[in-house]
């Protein structure tokens, strides 16, 4: 768990800030993910998972069952707060902007998704730097690689899933091809690494 | 965070002082996530190599300012999106406008005008559209002028005849247009009582009191300030208990106004002036 596998590379502290996103497969990862964070965790979360757009998300209440941390749907300008998770509504791209602050936007659908995953890390990255840490998670197409790119450029920390454990490896190795020295674990050892990275912060 | 901003950020703020100095179109308080996207497309679409560029083509071509317009407010629109909220609308807001001798509404950042026809349906259909009033306003005159004529593509606007019917339409939706070469028409009688005015949340002022505001995913391109602003605008042009409906991403939790209004209906975000 304190092994030198699960020490933040790039911006060694300072991360104020978690981002990831996934499509299919990702709830399998979530459920294997989350429980790895303990109470109190002092991060926000935000989260973007591709869904259809049809009436109100399911997903809070299905996320909330894997974590004792609050889970909220993302609405327009709510503060990022500490231990919480955000997540992207059905329907609209969740952008992080000034403050740090949600934004949502409806613009044309990236990769045929919107949310997309690449949005939100773009954002992320540009509104917050290297404070940034962003993971990939399983899902059958390229959304979030580009995003991960930014994120790596800006100075942020980068992780994705292990393509062997995803159940839809398209996702987690577009993510790769863009930033191969990106850390890469398994679902369940990604939330131990996402719990230490708080932990080696300020 | 840096306290310094990036190159992009520069630009674009520069962009946005040059084109409000320039044209007095206001959107220096639009959100910046958003705008970091739009402008490099724009940048782009004009062949240009840096947002600095666009602005000195800009500043010196009224022609490319109307055509960057597009890009600096979004401009994607439905019909009934959220089926819901219509339906809301229909058993629950205009019910209670049915005492007025007048029902005034205000669409506030109606774009291409698609959801002032879904309204002016619902009005016709609750027997209220030939004693209303509808304000549809716009910063962008293209948009007011595709809402006027009123004509969409067809294959779109088929796949909103749905979420008619499931925002409790009476009909069909296909009653409301003509279809020709591949265009729906819609009814000239349904605009007869619609005002379509140009005018910017950013800098104008109220000009009419109203019973309902509906205004969705719009403020979601402001920030925090223009959304103050705007939302102090619904709240002085609405009467006594008039009705705000925003988008169902979007909240007057984290506005000045909050306390002004209260939910009619929270999840649908139905807000009634206090």
């Amino acid at each position: 768990m304190t092994g030198s596998d699960a020490r933040p590379r790039g911006g060694a502290h300072g991360i104020e800030l978690v981002v990831m996103g996934g499509s299919a497969g990702s709830l399998d990862a979530l459920a294997a993910l989350l429980p790895g964070l303990p109470p109190g965790w002092p991060l926000p979360l935000v989260l973007v998972i591709h869904l259809p757009r049809a009436g109100p998300s399911a997903l809070p209440a299905v996320l909330a069952a894997h974590t004792a941390l609050p889970v909220v749907e993302a609405e327009d300008k709510q503060p990022l707060a500490r231990g919480t998770i955000h997540v992207a509504r059905p329907g609209y791209h969740l952008l992080v902007d000034a403050g740090p602050a949600l934004a949502l936007s409806v613009e044309d659908p990236v990769h045929f998704s919107m949310p997309s995953v690449d949005v939100l890390f773009e954002s992320a990255a540009a509104t917050c730097g290297p404070s940034v840490a962003a993971v990939v998670l399983s899902g059958g197409n390229e959304d979030g690689s580009r995003g991960l790119a930014a994120v790596r450029e800006a100075g942020g920390v980068v992780a994705v899933q292990a393509p062997e454990d995803a159940a839809m490896d398209l996702m987690p190795r577009a993510a790769l091809r863009g930033c191969p020295d990106a850390t890469v674990l398994p679902a369940r050892a990604l939330g131990r690494f996402l719990a230490a990275l708080a932990a080696g912060g300020s | 965070m840096g306290s310094v901003p990036s190159e992009l950020d520069i630009e674009i703020r520069l962009l946005l002082e040059a084109v409000y100095l320039r044209y007095q179109h206001d959107f220096r308080h639009y959100a910046l996530a958003s705008l970091r996207r739009r402008i490099p497309r724009a940048v782009e679409h004009f062949g240009l190599d840096s947002v600095s560029a666009l602005q000195g083509r800009v500043l010196r071509d009224a022609a490319a300012f109307r055509e960057l317009l597009p890009f600096l407010t979004v401009q994607v629109s439905e019909m009934f999106r959220d089926p819901p909220f219509f339906l809301a609308l229909r058993r629950d807001v205009l019910p209670r406008l049915e005492t007025y001798p007048t029902v005034r509404v205000w669409v506030a950042g109606c774009s291409a005008g698609e959801e002032v026809y879904a309204l002016a349906i619902l009005l016709r259909e609750e027997g209220l559209l030939e004693r209303s009033i509808v304000y549809a306003s716009d910063v962008s005159p293209d948009a007011l002028e595709r809402a006027e004529r009123g004509i969409y593509e067809l294959d779109r606007v088929e796949q909103f005849g749905a979420s008619y019917l499931a925002a409790g339409g009476r009909g069909a939706l296909s009653d409301y247009y003509t279809a020709a070469y591949g265009a729906a028409r819609f009814d000239p009688a349904l605009r007869a009582n619609v005002v379509f005015t140009d005018h910017s949340l950013a800098t104008d002022h109220v000009f009419a009191e109203v019973q309902l505001v509906t205004c969705r995913n719009v403020l979601i391109y402001f920030d925090a300030a223009l959304q103050n602003r705007a939302v102090g605008l619904f709240r002085d042009a609405l009467c006594h208990r008039g009705v705000l409906g925003l988008g169902l991403g979007e909240t007057l939790r984290f506005t000045e106004h909050a306390d002004a209004f209260e939910p009619l209906n929270a999840s649908l975000r139905l807000y009634r002036k206090r």
